[in-house]
């Protein structure tokens, strides 16, 4: 015991440390999400581009009238344009929760203390997936309340969350950059490099599918089937012309790319050198 | 315990680690020597589990550390100073690793009272020095109160004051019953430290022993002649296998043989011998001999 009071270390005959559980992983990853700068920045811009940009939109232009051209969803998903840059802060967020351990070499530190290693990853994705699908879900019902507001005090339609398709595109811009993040996850954890990840990232969801809305149709038959198409369905992204998937089965296509993804990711992890 | 087995790690065509074979014992201080690009922290990668061996095995205290259901009491490692997130304090970095074995707030500021990080805990750890981040990493490594602890370089950009404390932390782990297994490229700390040696050449194991083994054994030793008769000693005592050596004062540097041989041997040609030194080979110089052949980059080298 005088030997262990020499070296400062705790008065205990045995260890302090207890057994690697899932729940433990899971409180350390959050630990690093929560005290990381980048996290808080990352949010707030997703908020205000939402609910911001929803609504500059609701607030200049025509008023937006519902009619049998323009269904009362379409008009919300006008007001959530700011979804498809916050994809892109999602993604980077997505991206630098693994690519930015490889890159700092703070992985080595958490893949020794967690040396089976998949607890990990389930981790990043249980606490993105929690901090990301809350905090967009707030601010797509904020910006839907917002943005109707404005629209009806300018003399435009007013629109309830009870219309037909309404609900389903508030909730499904949030489910849809929750299934982004963990893509973004994915990619960085197999590219392990933040530039590489954010570039495909990039690539996938924004340079392909505007390359490929300028193609002649003939030949982008897979062009519904794009992530961001696909997924863009459900809460009607404004670029997504194709419209060839159902919302839900859209989204299934896109949460299908999330499970290869991290089912790559997770061989990749088990498989390789750290 | 770290009981390591016919280990080889392999990238591509080139063999880091070649079918090494060692074991680290509880108790003592065991340093782990070896030339630059000897394969040292591709070895203790290897331990941590972080690389996979192309083949052979390491047990941790016996068992196979990657499936171990406590790993922070099983083994504490230290790889470089820089396996921390830049973005987050000294505190937050530590208590991430905390978490995953249910380490509390009051375990992770006492390693940092331990490291001498007070002062510094709730500063974002990028702007750490390189001596600041070892204590970082020094404090993680002890974190989970592990049976062993694995430290590559740990004096590595350290102060005087901070060698200092890395000596006595490591001699009090051993103490306790831990094993300790540190690397070091300075010998002369190795020399202070550790009790065993590990050392290696070219990703292969060139003596596995104790310090006094390792030095005693070297032939740089020899012994030290002060006499006014240097000519006519060095006739009595060449021999094959002695060589003397006189840089033209009264003294005589003699190797292969022993103090006392040379004593006798000067009684009895009646010589008189004002000093009989015998001299140790510096870890130091130990070293250098032993691992000559074995140093991949020699320093100026043609080819």
């Amino acid at each position: 015991m005088t030997a262990v009071m020499a070296t400062g270390l705790a008065p205990a005959p045995t260890t302090v440390a207890g057994e690697v559980t899932q729940v433990r992983v899971v409180r350390a990853e959050w630990t690093k999400l929560r005290a990381l700068r980048s996290t808080w920045w990352c949010g707030l811009s997703a908020v205000v581009l939402i609910v911001g940009l929803g609504a500059a939109i609701a607030g200049s232009g025509t008023p937006y009238h519902v009619s049998a051209g323009n269904s009362a969803a379409t008009g919300v998903s006008a007001a959530l344009l700011g979804v498809l840059f916050a994809q892109l802060v999602v993604g980077v967020v997505g991206v630098l929760t693994f690519s930015g351990e490889y890159g700092t070499g703070m992985i080595r530190a958490t893949l020794a203390v967690v040396p089976s290693r998949l607890p990990v990853l389930w981790a990043k994705v249980i606490v993105l997936a929690g901090l990301v699908l809350p905090v967009t879900l707030l601010c797509a019902v904020v910006d839907f309340f917002t943005a109707t507001a404005i629209e009806s005090s300018r003399g435009g339609s007013a629109i309830a969350l009870t219309d037909p398709g309404v609900l389903r595109t508030v909730v499904g811009s949030s489910l849809y950059l929750t299934v982004v993040v963990i893509i973004g996850l994915a990619l960085g954890a197999l590219l392990r490099k933040t530039a590489a990840g954010l570039s495909v990232f990039a690539a996938v969801f924004f340079v392909v599918p505007i390359v490929v809305g300028a193609l002649p149709h003939t030949i982008t038959g897979f062009a519904p089937y794009l992530p961001s198409n696909a997924g863009g369905v459900l809460w009607g992204n404004p670029l997504t012309t194709a419209h060839a998937l159902s919302p839900w089965a859209g989204f299934a296509v896109l949460c299908g790319y999330a499970v290869v993804l991290t089912g790559l990711a997770a061989w990749r992890l088990r498989r390789r050198d750290a | 315990m770290i009981e390591i087995d016919g280990l080889t790690k392999r990238y591509g065509d080139k063999t880091a680690v070649d079918r090494l074979s060692f074991v680290v014992e509880p108790g003592v201080v065991t340093g782990f020597l070896g030339p630059n690009g000897a394969g040292k922290s591709t070895t203790m990668r290897m331990i941590a589990g972080l690389d996979r061996p192309t083949s052979g095995t390491v047990r941790v205290n016996g068992k196979h550390y990657p499936g171990a259901a406590a790993p922070m009491s099983e083994l504490g490692i230290l790889l470089d100073a820089r396996s921390v997130h830049p973005g987050l304090s000294a505190r937050n970095n530590l208590l991430a690793l905390a978490r995953t074995a249910g380490i509390g707030r009051r375990r992770v500021d006492e390693v940092i009272d331990l490291a001498g990080l007070a002062e510094v805990a709730g500063t974002r750890a990028g702007g750490f020095s390189l001596g600041m981040g070892q204590r970082l990493g020094v404090a993680a490594a002890l974190l989970g109160q592990p049976q062993t602890v694995v430290l590559d370089e740990p004096v590595n950009g350290l102060d005087p004051d901070g060698v200092r404390w890395i000596r006595l932390l490591l001699k009090s782990l051993a103490a306790e019953g831990r094993t300790v297994f540190v690397s070091s490229h300075l010998m002369s700390e190795m020399a202070q430290t550790a009790t065993r040696l590990v050392v290696l050449g070219r990703g292969r194991l060139i003596s596995e022993t104790s310090v006094e083994d390792f030095t005693s054994h070297a032939a740089a030793g020899g012994v030290l002649v002060r006499t006014p008769e240097t000519a006519r000693l060095g006739q009595v005592l060449a021999a094959p296998g002695v060589t003397v050596i006189n840089d033209g004062t009264d003294l005589l540097r003699v190797s292969g043989t022993t103090a006392e041989q040379i004593g006798t041997a000067a009684w009895r040609a009646h010589l008189p011998v004002y000093e009989l030194t015998p001299t140790h080979a510096s870890l130091e110089e130990a070293f250098m001999q032993v691992t000559q052949d074995s140093i991949e980059y020699h320093a100026g080298a043609t080819r």
